[in-house]
C-alpha cells in the first residue's frame, strides 16, 4: 500500500508541472497589460511601469517567469498581489471557509444521498422511492442559484430559522444554508446512482446466497447489498469533492461567503495573473490528493482492488 | 450409518407442487404438480434440461422465487408446511434445516467479505454464538470440506481462492448449521473436470460421515451415476420418470429419459452412428497451420514475473483432420487457439498458417488470410450481434471481404441454414429469439460462410444442454464430413473429444503433455496427468462409474507416493 501511495505521488510531479505550465501561460497570454491597468484612465509612468514589472519579472522571458513563480511556490511563497497582499495569505485566509462549506455540502449529499437511495433501490417502485425520485428530477432541473435564492429567502429571511448570509462568519450554522444549496444537485445524482446500484446489486448470486443461508433481510441489506454498491457513489463523490474544493462561485455569491471561488472570480476579473496562478495551482494540487484519496477508499470498500503487491 | 441416527433426521415429502410465473400475458406453468419424497440420508437427483423447472420447484420450497412466483401444492419438512411459510418462519428454515449449493462458486460469495465472515454470518443467523466462536468453527468446518492450512485460510477473500476451493467454501457454509437438507443446484457445472471429481468425492464422503439428505440438481448424467440414489427426471415442469439410479440407467422407461441417456457422451462408448453416415474425409498430409516452440507470455504487473501462457508448444493440424485441444482452464488452450489464427501475436516461436508464415505478413495480408477461416466461440447468445439478423449475421464475413450480391449473399445464408438443419425463414429472425442451440448453429453457418479451410472452434457446446450439444455436434461433424474443413476443437470434455478427434493435444499448464490419435491417448494415455483428466470424468453408469471412482482413488494415492 505505501508502495502504491508512493507511485501515486511519484505520478502527481509530472501532472503539476504539466497544469501549471498550462495555467501560467493561459493567464499570461490574456489580453491587456495588467500593470497598465493598474494606472487606470492616466496609466503609470514609464519609470514606474517598468520598476514593477521588475519586480514581477514581467520583462523576463517566459520560461524565466514561470522559473521564478515555480520557485516560490516550493518556498511557500506564492507572491505579492497588486495590492500588495502576499497571496499566500489570501489563500491561507479564504482557502479554510471554502473547505469547511466543501466537507459540509459533501456530507449532506453524501450520507443524505445514500441513505435516500438505499432506501429507494430496495424498495423499488414504492411510494417512498417514487417520490424522492421526483424530488431528483426536480432538483436537477432547477439551477443553483435559484435553490440558493428561495432557500436564502424562505428559510433565513422570512423564517429566520438560520442565518441567510455568512457576512458575519463562516461558523457552521451560516454555513448550513449554502451547503445545502450546493450540495442539493450532487445529493439527486448521488441518490440516483445509489439506486440503480442497489438494484443492481440485489439480483447479484451472493445475495441470493446470504438469503438462503437463513439471514434477515436488514442484515443482507446492511451486511452485502450496501457495500458492494458503493463504488460508483464513491467515484462520483470523488469528483464533486475536487469540484467542490475548488469553490463555488455561485453559491459563495449567493450567501456572501468569502471562499476560494469569490476570491479567484475576483482576481480574474481586475487582471491579476499571479493570484491566479497561485489560487489554481493550490486547487490542482488539493485535486490530485482528492483523486488519491478516492483510490484508496477503492482498495478500502473491494479487496478485489490491490495496490499492492 | 444405523437406523437410529437417520431416525432423528427429516423426511421430505413434495405433493402437487405446481409454480406459475405472473406475465403481461398467460402465466407461464415452471413446474405442475410434482410429487416426490427424499427419505433421510438419501441423494435424489432431479435432472432435466434448462427450463425444466427442476431449479424452480428447488427454490420455491424455500421461497426464493421472484414476487410473480405463484406456488401451490405441500412440500413437507417432517411436520412443517414449506409452502406459504412467510418472513422469520421460513428465515429459520433457510440455512439451518434446509441449506443451499449454487452453481456458479464465483459469483455465489460476496467478494468483500472474507470466507470466514460469510460462514460465520450463516452460523450467527440461527445460533447464539459469539463472533469469536462462530470463526473458531468456520475453521472447523473448512478443514471438514478439505481446505488446507483453514487457519489462514478463513481470512481470505473469495477471489483469493481456486474455483473448486470457493465451491468447498459454499458447502462448508451449507453444512454449517447441520442442515436435514441440502438442495445443490448443478454444484459442479463451472468446475473443470479433475476439481469436479474432488468435489463428487467430497460429497460422497459428506453423505457417508453426515448423513445429509441431499437434492441434487443437475443436467449432467455422470455426476448423477456417481452420487445419486434416485433420479427423478423433469421435462418441461414434470417428472416423467423416478427410479433407483441403477434401474434407470439400465432400464429407462419414458422416451424423454430414453433420449436424454442416449445424448450423453460416453467416454470410451462407440461413437453414435450418426456421426459416420458421410465417411470422413482422408486425412490429408498436407499441413495447414503448424507451430514450431510456440510461446507466449504476458506481461506481468510491474514488479511481478510475465505469465507464461504457452511454453515451447510444437503442434501440426493436417488438411481434413479435426484435433482437439484438451485441458483445464488456465492450462493455455485459448490463448494457442487465439495464436493459431493470427489474434494473438506470440512472443516466440514461428505459425505457418495455409502456407504462410504469420510473423512475415502484413496486417492488410493477414486479414485477407483469415477469410480462409472460421471461428465458432463459446457463448452463442454473446457473439451474435442481437441487432442484425439472423442472415446478416451469417453472410457478414462475405460483406466485410466484399464478396457476392445481396442476392448471391441471401441465397448462401439460406444454403447454410439448411446445412445446420434450420429453416430458411430463420434468416430473418434476430438471435434472441433463436434457443441457445439454433444461435450455436448460427455461429457455426457464420464459420462456414467464407467456406474455410480451418475452424478454430473455443467450447463452441459447452453453454449447451446434453441434448442439445449432441444435436450441434452432430451437425458440426456432418459438415466437416461434407466439406472437408481442418479445425482445432477446443474443449475441456474428454467425452466430447472421444466422440469427433481425429487427434488429441493435451495441454497443462502451457506445455504440450501428450498428443497423438484419439484411439491412443483416450485408451491409452502415456502422462500421468492425461490418466487423471480421463479418470475424472464421471461416467454416465452408476456400476461403471463406482469402479471408476476405486480407480481414481487407487491413481490418486499412487501419485502420492
Amino acid at each position: 500500500m505505501a508502495r502504491y501511495v508512493g507511485q501515486r505521488l511519484l505520478q502527481m510531479i509530472p501532472v503539476f508541472f504539466g497544469a501549471t505550465l498550462l495555467i501560467y501561460a493561459l493567464v499570461f497570454a490574456m489580453p491587456g497589460d495588467p500593470i497598465q491597468a493598474m494606472g487606470g484612465e492616466r496609466g503609470l509612468p514609464i519609470a514606474m511601469a517598468n520598476r514593477i514589472r521588475a519586480e514581477y519579472h514581467l520583462d523576463q522571458p517566459f520560461f524565466v517567469q514561470y522559473w521564478y513563480y515555480i520557485k516560490g511556490v516550493f518556498t511557500l511563497d506564492l507572491g505579492m498581489s497588486f495590492q500588495r497582499r502576499p497571496v499566500f495569505d489570501i489563500i491561507a485566509q479564504v482557502y479554510p471557509t471554502t473547505a469547511k462549506l466543501a466537507v459540509y455540502a459533501l456530507a449532506i449529499e453524501g450520507i443524505l444521498g445514500v441513505a435516500v437511495g438505499l432506501i429507494s433501490g430496495i424498495r423499488r417502485g414504492g411510494i417512498f422511492d417514487t417520490s424522492f425520485l421526483a424530488v431528483s428530477l426536480v432538483v436537477i432541473s432547477i439551477p443553483t442559484f435559484v435553490i440558493g435564492f428561495v432557500l436564502q429567502y424562505f428559510i433565513g429571511l422570512k423564517a429566520g430559522i438560520l442565518p441567510a448570509t455568512a457576512t458575519g462568519g463562516a461558523s457552521w450554522r451560516a454555513l448550513t444554508l449554502p451547503a445545502i444549496t450546493l450540495g442539493s444537485v450532487s445529493f439527486a445524482y448521488v441518490l440516483r446512482l445509489t439506486r440503480t446500484s442497489v438494484i443492481e446489486t440485489q439480483t447479484a448470486d451472493f445475495v441470493r446466497t446470504a438469503m438462503a443461508k437463513g439471514v434477515t433481510r436488514r442484515k443482507v441489506v446492511t451486511g452485502h447489498i450496501l457495500r458492494n454498491s458503493l463504488i460508483p457513489v464513491v467515484t462520483f463523490l470523488g469528483g464533486d469533492l475536487g469540484a467542490l474544493m475548488g469553490g463555488a462561485i455561485v453559491t459563495e455569491g449567493v450567501f456572501h461567503v468569502n471562499g476560494i471561488g469569490h476570491t479567484l472570480y475576483r482576481a480574474i476579473t481586475r487582471g491579476e495573473p499571479t493570484t491566479v496562478v497561485s489560487i489554481v495551482t493550490v486547487l490542482v494540487i488539493v485535486i490530485m490528493i482528492a483523486n488519491l484519496l478516492v483510490d484508496l477508499l477503492y482498495a478500502a470498500l473491494d479487496p478485489r482492488i490491490r495496490y499492492a503487491k | 450409518m444405523t437406523t437410529t441416527a437417520l431416525a432423528s433426521l427429516a423426511h421430505l415429502a413434495v405433493r402437487d407442487l405446481s409454480v406459475s410465473f405472473q406475465t403481461d400475458g398467460e402465466p407461464i406453468r415452471a413446474v405442475r404438480r410434482i410429487a416426490f419424497d427424499v427419505k433421510p440420508g438419501e441423494i435424489l437427483a432431479i435432472v432435466g434440461e434448462s427450463g425444466s423447472g427442476k431449479t424452480v420447484s428447488s427454490r420455491a420450497m424455500l421461497g426464493l422465487l421472484p414476487r410473480t412466483a405463484r406456488i401451490e401444492g405441500s412440500a413437507q419438512l417432517d411436520d412443517t408446511e414449506l409452502v406459504g411459510l412467510k418472513g422469520e418462519a421460513v428465515r429459520r428454515v433457510r440455512g439451518d434445516r434446509i441449506s443451499m449449493i449454487f452453481q456458479e462458486p464465483s459469483t455465489a460469495l460476496d467478494p468483500v467479505r472474507t470466507v470466514g465472515w460469510q460462514i460465520s454470518e450463516a452460523l450467527r443467523s440461527h445460533r447464539p454464538l459469539s463472533r469469536k466462536a462462530a470463526m473458531a468453527r468456520a475453521v472447523e468446518l473448512l478443514d471438514l470440506v478439505g481446505i488446507p492450512d483453514p487457519e489462514v485460510r478463513v481470512h481470505c477473500y473469495p477471489h483469493q481462492m481456486s474455483g473448486g476451493q470457493k465451491q468447498r467454501v459454499m458447502i462448508a457454509m451449507a453444512l454449517s448449521c447441520d442442515p436435514e437438507l441440502i438442495v445443490a443446484d448443478e454444484p459442479t457445472t463451472a468446475l473443470d473436470v479433475t476439481v469436479q471429481a474432488q468435489i463428487l468425492d467430497l460429497l460422497h464422503d459428506l453423505r457417508e460421515k453426515l448423513g445429509t439428505a441431499i437434492i441434487l440438481i443437475t443436467h449432467n448424467m455422470g455426476v448423477v451415476a456417481d452420487l445419486a440414489d434416485r433420479v427423478a427426471v423433469m421435462f418441461q415442469g414434470e417428472i416423467v420418470e423416478e427410479n433407483s439410479a441403477a434401474e434407470l440407467f439400465a432400464n429407462p422407461h419414458h422416451p424423454y429419459t430414453q433420449h436424454l441417456l442416449a445424448a450423453v457422451p460416453h467416454l470410451g462408448k462407440p461413437r453414435p452412428a450418426i456421426m459416420d453416415e458421410v465417411a470422413p474425409p482422408p486425412v490429408a498430409s498436407r499441413v495447414v497451420m503448424a507451430m514450431r516452440d510456440l510461446h507466449v507470455s504476458f506481461p506481468g504487473r510491474i514488479g511481478s514475473p510475465p505469465v507464461h501462457a504457452v511454453r515451447g508448444v510444437n503442434l501440426d493440424l493436417h488438411a481434413h483432420e479435426i484435433l482437439a485441444l484438451v485441458g483445464e482452464s488456465g492450462s493455455g488452450k485459448t490463448t494457442l487457439g487465439r495464436c493459431a489464427v493470427g489474434l494473438q501475436e506470440p512472443t516466440g516461436g514461428v505459425i505457418e498458417l495455409l502456407g504462410t508464415p504469420l510473423g512475415s505478413v502484413s496486417a492488410r495480408d493477414l486479414r485477407t488470410l483469415r477469410r480462409r477461416l472460421g471461428f465458432v466461440f463459446q457463448d452463442p447468445a454473446a457473439s451474435l450481434n442481437p441487432r442484425m439478423s439472423v442472415g446478416a449475421c451469417i453472410t457478414e464475413p462475405m460483406k466485410v471481404a466484399q464478396e457476392g450480391t445481396v442476392g448471391e449473399r441471401r441465397a448462401r445464408a439460406a444454403e447454410l441454414l439448411e446445412a445446420v438443419e434450420l429453416p430458411v425463414e430463420f434468416a430473418e429472425r434476430y438471435p434472441h429469439e433463436l434457443s441457445g442451440g439454433q444461435r450455436q448453429r448460427v455461429s457455426l453457418a457464420r464459420a462456414l460462410v467464407m467456406r474455410p479451410e480451418l475452424v478454430v472452434a473455443d467450447e463452441p457446446t459447452s453453454a449447451l444442454d446434453v441434448s442439445v450439444q449432441a444435436k450441434v455436434l452432430e451437425v458440426f461433424v456432418r459438415l466437416q464430413h461434407e466439406t472437408g474443413f481442418a479445425c482445432l476443437f477446443i474443449t475441456h470434455d474428454l467425452a466430447v473429444v472421444d466422440m469427433l478427434a481425429d487427434r488429441i493435444a493435451v495441454m497443462k499448464d502451457g506445455e504440450l503433455v501428450e498428443s497423438g490419435t484419439a484411439d491412443e491417448v483416450l485408451r491409452a494415455p502415456r502422462e500421468d496427468y492425461t490418466k487423471a483428466l480421463i479418470a475424472a470424468v464421471p461416467l454416465p453408469d452408476p456400476v461403471e462409474q463406482a469402479l471408476a471412482r476405486q480407480r481414481r482413488r487407487a491413481l490418486r494415492a499412487a501419485t502420492r507416493q
